[in-house]
């Protein structure tokens, strides 16, 4: 077997442009929604941590809070897969350049917080969740891998799984060789099992093979091409139109066609 | 669970390259770790580093993906004919159908590192260093699937410390649900000034060799390793070792120190258990995290001393290796398979004087006795947790 099918039931959304994903689809409706306030909100931290966090957590945790909700799931309860292709791009940037001058002066909290794993961890702490919680990467096949992975987890284990894939912008010498040019966070959480919340159902099909992008329209196609993260629009686009056929890369070599049907 | 065959697997640590040198370091309790040569900048303390990685050259074909990191990975594929058993596996299956799925915390960030203190006149990458796949923590995974021709369902997990544990589950995963029929697990990470200086900005660093659950313990020794084990059906080995179960699980507690109770260890302990279909007392030996901190030592040894009675035996081996941080999850997974293949507990080096709070479980000097299960117990930063099950062929779970 290479076919999975899952059903989505929340969907969350984040980016300098997108306030969620109800802004998604006005923008393919026609509308220009407002663009949010420049730093996510990510309500789910507590203040202090909401304060302290640094961006690619509050992306990553602003994006998932949005997709719980819509779900109407107990976040404690759900198994968590966070894909990203960079991580902390800030963080990154502020070690190596620290490590290259003053290596004894760096800073504990940066260090532990740029563990692949920290966006994850902020949000099992904040929501209490004791369930398996993983972070994950696959360069420009982040969103795909993690996915096939969060997809894998539902169905193997027969619970509700939220999957976060999310990427900031690049910083200092770094961004020449990541080009991620804007943020965007994008979440959702899957079920094993058609239930009352669900939205679409997805069958999900191994593809031998570099995956083709599915062609989006502008502006998406121009912010699919400035963040490995926005790999995601493709499948968002069709949760937008209510159903549809659409190619992610899951790896360098492997496509995963996604074949969407809206529920109810 | 249906346990799966683990038919081929290989490590490479300060301990020595490929599996008969660390049985033989094992074996004679002779630790890998010396005094820091490695760092761009003095830091006294110890590490576990592996020899003549520097020296060792990539193939000409792979030569865009040179770093550390994949050095080590490639130096590490190459011991215990590991190598061989995956283009049996490619050529069995098909290469679409042999999952890779690898762990690792810093990946090669010791190139971007690198880049960043001799960056060029306009502050830019080095041209020599503007290689970008090599500057993502995906590195690893897709040097790995390039240079063995892979085709299937490739992932880098990255969970600090748990990062190669976890691996195992994802996999089992894969291959339950029908998505491959075979999966190259492991994890590869590597000295760089980002953990050194790092987990030293903590105050986690001892100043001399790490002594796991001893007494006076004040901290970690940090290594590099690289592991690799190949998983299949047992129809396809049934005379091969075993993955038994596997339990994974969130402190929900804090980023850097664990939750105080052992809360989280315990879940993916008792959910490995369960995968297993195993009381505790059926376990004959646990590889325990032990990195030497103060506070994961005095949780993870209570979880021990409660969970477990006296004739499952307990050492952490980080007295040997280092801390190897990402890959110290199939580093000791391979520990915990060679206890069962030879009959060893390896004794916990560096614990002379045993803190108060270690039970009758723990195995200070080796030990010859026949081991049937073993598990493997791995945390990390944010609080992630694995603990994996490993028995010989034929052990009813």
């Amino acid at each position: 077997m290479n076919a999975l099918r899952v059903w989505v039931e929340g969907v969350g959304l984040w980016s300098p442009q997108l306030a969620d994903f109800a802004a998604l689809r006005a923008l393919l409706a026609g509308a220009a929604p407002a663009p949010p306030p420049p730093r996510p909100a990510a309500a789910t931290l507590p203040p202090n941590e909401r304060r302290r966090a640094p961006e690619s957590v509050l992306l990553a945790v602003e994006a998932a809070g949005q997709a719980v909700a819509m779900s109407g799931h107990d976040a404690a309860a759900l198994a968590c897969v966070f894909a990203s292709s960079h991580g902390d791009q800030a963080i990154t940037d502020y070690m190596c350049a620290t490590l290259a001058q003053a290596p004894a002066e760096l800073s504990p909290t940066r260090f532990h917080n740029s563990v692949h794993n920290a966006a994850v961890g902020y949000w099992t702490i904040a929501t209490g969740c004791h369930a398996p919680s993983t972070a994950i990467c696959a360069q420009r096949a982040s969103f795909g891998a993690g996915l096939l992975e969060a997809a894998g987890l539902a169905l193997a284990e027969q619970r509700a799984v939220l999957l976060v894939c999310s990427d900031t912008a690049g910083s200092g010498p770094l961004d020449e060789v990541t080009r991620c040019r804007q943020s965007f966070g994008c979440a959702l959480v899957l079920a094993p099992q058609a239930g009352a919340a669900a939205l679409a159902r997805l069958d999900l099909a191994l593809q031998a093979g570099a995956a083709i992008d599915t062609p989006l329209p502008a502006p998406l196609d121009d912010w699919r091409a400035g963040n490995p993260s926005a790999a995601s629009l493709s499948l968002l686009a069709l949760l937008a139109a209510r159903g549809g056929r659409c190619e992610l890369a899951a790896a360098a070599t492997l496509g995963l066609r996604i074949d969407m049907e809206h529920v109810a | 669970m249906t346990p799966l065959a683990v038919t081929a697997c290989t490590a490479t640590s300060a301990m020595g390259s490929g599996l008969a040198a660390q049985f033989d370091a094992l074996a004679h309790a002779r630790s890998g770790l010396r005094p820091n040569d490695f760092s761009s900048a003095p830091l006294a303390c110890w590490i576990g580093r592996v020899e003549g990685v520097e020296d060792f050259a990539l193939p000409a074909a792979l030569a865009a993906w040179d770093c550390r990191n994949n050095r080590l990975a490639w130096l590490g594929l190459q011991k215990d004919g590991f190598i061989e058993r995956v283009h049996a596996a490619r050529a069995r299956y098909g290469a679409a159908r042999v999952a890779l799925l690898l762990g690792t915390s810093t990946a090669s960030i010791g190139a971007t590192e690198e880049a960043y203190r001799r960056l060029d006149a306009d502050g830019g990458i080095p041209d020599d260093l503007l290689r970008p796949a090599i500057h993502a923590p995906h590195s690893l995974a897709a040097f790995v699937a390039a240079a063995l021709a892979l085709e299937g369902p490739c992932l880098t997990v990255s969970t600090a410390c748990s990062s190669s544990a976890k691996v195992f589950a994802s996999a089992e995963r894969m291959l339950r649900l029908g998505l491959a029929d075979a999966a190259l697990v492991g994890g590869v990470d590597t000295l760089c000034d980002s953990v050194l200086f790092g987990f030293n900005a903590l105050e986690l660093v001892s100043p001399e060799p790490c002594r796991p659950f001893d007494r006076a313990r004040n901290g970690i020794s940090i290594g590099e390793a690289a592991g690799f084990a190949l998983l299949e059906r047992v129809e396809a080995a049934p005379q091969a070792p075993r993955l038994l179960g596997y339990g994974e699980s969130s402190d929900a507690h804090h980023m850097s120190t664990p939750h105080p109770d052992g809360l989280g260890a315990e879940l993916a302990l008792n959910d490995a258990l369960a995968r297993a279909g195993l009381d505790a007392a059926q376990v004959d030996y646990i590889n325990l995290h032990g990195t030497a901190s103060q506070k994961n030592d005095e949780v993870e040894a209570a979880l021990v001393a409660r969970v477990f009675p006296p004739r499952t035996r307990a050492s952490s081996t980080k007295g040997f290796t280092g801390h190897t941080l990402g890959a110290a999850g199939i580093l000791e997974a391979t520990v915990a398979l060679q206890a069962i293949e030879h009959g060893l507990i390896p004794g916990n080096l560096g614990g002379d004087t045993p803190d108060p709070s270690c039970g009758a479980q723990f195995a200070w000097r080796n030990e010859h006795r026949r081991v049937d299960v073993a598990l493997s117990n791995s945390f990390g930063f944010g609080g992630n947790n694995a603990c994996l099950a490993f028995a010989r062929a034929g052990v009813a779970a």
